[in-house]
């Protein structure tokens, strides 16, 4: 059984279809990736699935639960699950190690609570006030908070926008550790290249539709797109578009007799596809 | 696999970490304690008279302080401090976690009622040494005060959570919340003698706990002959239980069918 199964999933507010009819199957252990532009429909998506949200129509079923169950049998649920949440700015008085205690004894079975912190990297902030952290540190605890409860699958939305690159490839890697515990992870997040670097599969979402589900190297026909040489040919840089880069590649290298100047292949990245994706549906 | 934790078990921690957050706020902790010892050093140097013989002041005033002290430390601090809480997104997420709304209000139930205690400490202690407020004698009164003080501040903890929906933003919590508090503590009696407040005043201020919880902390520190003078020419002791009960009832069913969480 999936960890996740949507079907129909529909929510308006007022006149604007905010999510119009989205699908979506995750299972267990997977990093799903959700892309979309601002006002995709991509928070209302996460926010129906995290049980903050009611929704018009459609079926959710989420580690076997419908989200909008309230009561006992909500908070057996929210046991299972952990969500991290956009920029959250609360409990500034207390420190590191106080509030991830705290939180560990909402849960049945909860992770050990230094081992969490090292986990997030926090060690020597542990009894810092949480109002004495940088955006980066403050981050890493909201993530702490997310997994400290042992949960079977984690919520992240956009964990880490105002991250410096150094910050960013510290928290990758600590996603890709929880991957590793089998932990099955929704990820949305505006940055393409974290979606490459951490996601098994990703969606793109615009206008409250999903328009693919794919990985993120077969994503908009990316893998067999043609490649594209180019190279300095006397004052002027020739392209040139192609199935076959390699025999270009040994054309130009026959050529030249030997190398060939400010040679370079590409493909289309991430980025590219996916703004060719979601601008050909804006238009 | 461990059960999760109950929701008294849940609200006894989220008890001890209101106190603890509450504690590190120095400027809040010495407002909120000293606030009616101040009002009470101020109101009872400027009124030295006495209101009925053997009635000072003062003693009057310590009456309406305690009383008020509830609506401040309850029902104001909560609908002023919850919107600050989901302005930052601290209620959010705790919705997300397995702890049940229940557990949150017992937390801040926890946290008003500690916070009364020394309140209350306070108040006798300057009260007794500085201006010469006299303690009752009898047991009965005691009995009277201790449970107006819990079902006060019960009363003002739930009106305080429930209220917490109405400001739209942390920003303009205080605006909203501390006229209203302000009003009706002087349509209520706690700042003059509420006989001599203006008839209508006094009609509109019955409909509210204040008015029966002042008169109720009067009949515990002015002697059984100020009754006469009260309104109903008695304490109306069965009556203030009753409204407090009801108000009481009021605040925990809003509170539970229409707490926000969320900011929209």
């Amino acid at each position: 059984m999936n960890v996740i199964e949507v079907k129909g999933l529909k929510k308006s507010y007022g006149q604007v279809h905010a999510v119009r009819g989205v699908d979506l199957s995750i299972p267990a252990g997977e990093i799903f990736a959700l892309l979309g532009p601002n006002g995709a429909g991509k928070t209302t998506t996460v926010e129906i699935l995290e049980g903050f949200r009611n929704r018009d129509a459609g079926e959710v079923s989420i580690l076997g639960f419908d989200p909008k169950n309230q009561g006992r049998e909500a908070r057996e649920w929210r046991n299972r699950i952990g969500i991290v949440l956009q920029s959250a700015a609360d409990a500034g008085d207390l420190t590191v190690i106080e509030t991830i205690k705290h939180f560990s004894g909402y849960y049945s079975n909860p992770r050990d609570v230094d081992e969490v912190i090292a986990a997030v990297g926090l060690e020597n902030k542990s009894s810092a006030l949480i109002r004495n952290l940088s955006g980066g540190q403050r981050r890493r605890l909201d993530v702490a908070l997310g997994i400290v409860g042992r949960p079977e699958l984690l919520f992240l939305d956009e964990p880490t926008t105002g991250f410096d690159p150094e910050a960013r490839r510290a928290f990758w890697a600590l996603i890709q550790q929880l991957r590793g515990t089998g932990t099955t992870i929704l990820l949305t997040t505006h940055y393409l290249d974290e979606a490459e670097a951490l996601a098994d599969r990703v969606a793109v979402i615009n206008n409250g539709l999903i328009i693919e589900v794919s990985t993120p190297a077969e994503l908009g026909g990316r893998a067999t797109s043609k490649a594209v040489v180019s190279w300095r040919d006397g004052d002027h840089i020739k392209t040139e578009g192609t199935d076959n880069p390699t025999s270009v590649v040994t054309r130009l290298n026959a050529q030249f007799g030997g190398e060939i100047p400010e040679l370079t292949v590409t493909r289309p990245s991430l980025e590219d596809i996916y703004l060719t994706m979601i601008g050909g549906q804006n238009e | 696999m461990n059960k999760i934790p109950s929701a008294l078990n849940l609200g006894i921690r989220r008890g001890k970490l209101e106190i603890i957050q509450f504690a590190r706020q120095r400027e809040s902790v010495v407002f909120t304690l000293l606030f009616p010892v101040i009002l009470l050093a101020i109101f009872g140097s400027v009124f030295k008279d006495t209101i009925a013989p053997g009635v000072t002041f003062s003693q009057y005033f310590v009456a309406g302080m305690i009383a008020s002290g509830l609506v401040n430390t309850g029902f104001q601090a909560l609908a002023i401090t919850i919107p600050m809480e989901r302005d930052v997104g601290g209620l959010k997420r705790l919705r997300g976690t397995p702890m049940p709304a229940s557990s949150y209000f017992i937390g801040k139930a926890i946290l008003i009622a500690v916070s009364m205690i020394i309140q209350i400490a306070l108040l006798f202690g300057f009260g007794l040494l500085f201006f010469g407020v006299q303690m009752p004698t009898e047991p009965s009164k005691w009995l009277v005060f201790i449970w107006l003080v819990l079902l006060g501040s019960a009363c003002s903890t739930a009106l305080g959570i429930a209220f917490s929906i109405v400001p739209k933003s942390g920003r303009g919590a205080s605006a909203v919340v501390s006229p209203i508090v302000i009003i009706l503590q002087f349509f209520s009696g706690v700042f003059f003698v509420f006989t001599q407040l203006p008839a209508w005043m006094q009609q509109l201020a019955a409909i509210f706990p204040l008015k029966w919880l002042t008169q109720g902390m009067r009949s515990v520190f002015l002697p059984d002959s100020f009754a006469s003078q009260e309104v109903a020419k008695s304490w109306e002791t069965g009556r203030t239980f009753i409204i407090l009960l009801a108000w009481l009832f009021i605040g925990v069913f809003f509170s539970i069918r229409k707490f926000r969480w969320d900011r929209d």
